[in-house]
């Protein structure tokens, strides 16, 4: 049975509802885990959200892989705790400059970056995630070393200082709406459906108008921006930060997260983000052997469910649907 | 800077630099083959070196005997890698290539956690520890070991890629996949092949570089991603511009890690994989193609 084509702006009231919707939800969240542990770990969930939506733009929209964005974190979060450590600056100035800074250099790489495709993207985007890890380990006299830097203030607004569990939460959580907002306007935008058409055949986009190599660049700056300010606000809220965050495996986690969630979707990339936090809260006995999971929820993802659970889920459920209903026609 | 420091960083660098040849070489196999980076493949140069241990110490096998079966176990490894994981693949675009091969190399190093521990394991040297003195340098046993193994290595693939039907088959693979399959070969066959080499040769690496380096189930990443330096240094090719790929990879990472800063180490090699990606992405020796850009 064919539905009826849904109109423009029906589509964008639906869309719409359905964020006020999550909104809704993420603000009531606290009332029911009141002053709990868990309230950290949806803290988290936050900025990984965030950063998952960072890595879907370039890697689900635009289909630009990227397995350096641990890095562009990590940036954001050092330039932040150094400004504000070393200069004393204040957290609220820190933050844009810190983003300004990584965005502009993400600018800058970026052309040469995203000249290449495929396997050789992958591996130059690790090549600069590591050399951006060894930088934070090295260069001990700005970052600490391997020890870390400790002592970052907290954000302040006003009298209020996000020094708890639940304040952070509406600051970070405040923080990845709008970001969601932006980026799923940004996606049904004309933006969006460039980097879909450069996602699809580089080639054909070109032949019809788009700058995809600018495009691609501007797109991979953006999601540098959105992952600095992530690192800001993990550097704020944490108040410690050290290398061992922003390495290689974290770059994988995340793009664990979007492929999990499924690429090319905002609220994928909230569901990826979300299960991967909060798994490791439940292998908390299993010690470091939740890689084995990692690999094998990779594996698994893109062997069986390549569209992520936000359509392999419902595709499931309605072949179950129609398997129940063949069986009750014999 | 004396003469005799800089001759022993050259000599340390260019054993490292073989080992990197050696995986740098099974990138390129499976690359030419199939078209995959495959990023498992530093995991089975880890598992040459672990399989070795548990051959001595838990099969009580003398050092000739463990050193074959580990080969075996690992290239074991990579068969099923391929059909298990790689073959099934619906979609195999390159991202979700990438992902599964990363997916894979984690799945194996969290097994390989499982079994061996998150402990560093010392592996006996093939033929002692005295030292040999060559100049005013010195260097192992072991290190000899390495240079002889990778130069057989590259012998045997040499011969096998260009005077045997099958080797020829999988370079027909390589030119065109599609009219290798038109003529009648098993591209499919080849795939597999491809694989069961790389992993050999990466166990064979990971084997005689352990003595030197010690071996943890986490030495894969590494290893692997200096490996996929020199082939891309190498242009991705499967013979010797991928082994002075690797050699010189070595050398400035030892020269670089000892003159300048040990810090630094592994940023030299990932400093050097962009520039040669940015500007010859056909590698240093390539003729200029850019199918790669």
């Amino acid at each position: 049975m064919a539905k009826p084509i849904r109109s423009g702006s029906d589509l964008m009231k639906r869309n719409l509802l359905l964020f006020a919707g999550f909104s809704l939800l993420v603000m009531l969240a606290p009332q029911f885990f009141r002053g709990g542990y868990l309230m950290n770990v949806l803290v988290f969930v936050g900025i990984n959200t965030m950063l998952a939506i960072a890595l879907n733009l370039l890697l689900g929209y635009a289909g630009q892989i990227s397995l350096g964005h641990a890095g562009f974190f990590g940036l954001g979060a050092y330039l932040s705790g150094i400004m504000t450590t070393t200069f004393s600056m204040n957290p609220w100035e820190a933050m844009p400059v810190a983003a300004l800074v990584v965005g502009c250099l993400a600018y800058l790489i970026g052309f040469p970056v995203l000249k290449l495709k495929g396997h050789y993207l992958a591996m130059a985007t690790l090549g600069l995630g590591i050399i951006f890890f060894i930088i934070f380990n090295e260069t001990y006299e700005w970052t600490g070393g391997p020890s870390g830097l400790s002592g970052i203030p907290n954000l302040q607004l006003g009298s209020i200082v996000f020094d708890t569990d639940v304040k952070n939460y509406y600051l970070i959580w405040g923080v990845t709406l709008a970001v969601m907002l932006f980026s799923m306007n940004l996606a049904q935008s004309r933006v969006g459906r460039a980097l879909r058409a450069v996602h699809d055949s580089e080639i054909a986009a070109q032949v019809l108008g788009v700058n995809a190599r600018h495009l691609k660049v501007q797109i991979f700056a953006l999601s540098a921006i959105i992952c600095s300010l992530a690192g800001s606000l993990y550097a704020h809220t944490m108040t410690f930060i050290s290398p061992t965050t922003f390495g290689f495996n974290f770059s994988i986690e995340l793009l664990t997260m979007v492929v999990i969630g499924g690429l090319g979707s905002i609220y994928g990339s909230f569901l990826g983000a979300a299960l991967l936090t909060l798994l490791p809260e439940f292998l908390r006995g299993a010690n470091d052997y939740d890689i084995i999971v990692y690999g094998g929820l990779l594996v698994i993802m893109v062997m069986y469910m390549p569209g992520g659970l936000v359509r392999g889920i419902p595709a499931l459920f309605r072949k179950i649907v129609k398997r129940e209903a063949e069986s009750g026609n014999a | 800077m004396q003469f005799d420091q800089i001759l022993q960083y050259t000599l340390s660098g260019l054993s490292t630099g073989a080992i990197y040849a050696l995986i740098g070489i099974g990138f390129s196999i499976i690359y030419n083959a199939t078209g995959i980076i495959n990023f498992a493949q530093g995991e089975f140069v880890m598992l040459g070196g672990l399989f070795t241990l548990s051959c001595l110490e838990f099969l009580k096998l003398p050092l000739w005997a463990a050193i074959p079966c580990a080969i075996a176990a690992s290239t074991l490894v990579g068969m099923l890698f391929e059909r298990l994981a790689i073959r099934p693949l619906r979609q195999p675009t390159p991202i979700n290539l990438v992902i599964i091969t990363i997916g894979g190399s984690i799945l194996i190093r969290g097994l390989a956690m499982l079994v061996w521990g998150k402990d560093t394991h010392a592996v006996p040297s093939f033929s002692g520890d005295t030292p040999i003195a060559i100049g005013g340098a010195t260097i192992l046993p072991q290190h000899l070991w390495i240079f002889a193994i990778t130069l057989i290595i590259i012998a045997v693939n040499k011969v096998y890629f260009y005077h045997t039907i099958s080797g020829k088959a999988m370079r027909a693979c390589s030119y065109n996949r599609r009219a290798a399959g038109l003529v009648g070969i098993d591209v499919r066959r080849m795939v597999m092949f491809s694989f069961i080499i790389s992993s050999a040769m990466g166990a064979v690496a990971g084997i005689i570089i352990a003595p030197l380096t010690m071996t943890a189930y986490d030495v894969g990443v590494m290893l692997g991603l200096k490996g996929f330096c020199a082939a891309i240094i190498g242009g991705m090719s499967s013979g010797l511009s991928t082994v002075i790929g690797g050699l010189l990879l070595g050398v400035l990472e030892s020269l670089g890690a000892g003159l300048i800063s040990s810090g630094y180490k592994d940023a030299i090699a990932f400093i050097i994989l962009l520039l040669i990606l940015f500007f010859r992405p056909q590698g240093l020796f390539g003729k200029a193609d850019s199918e790669r850009v």
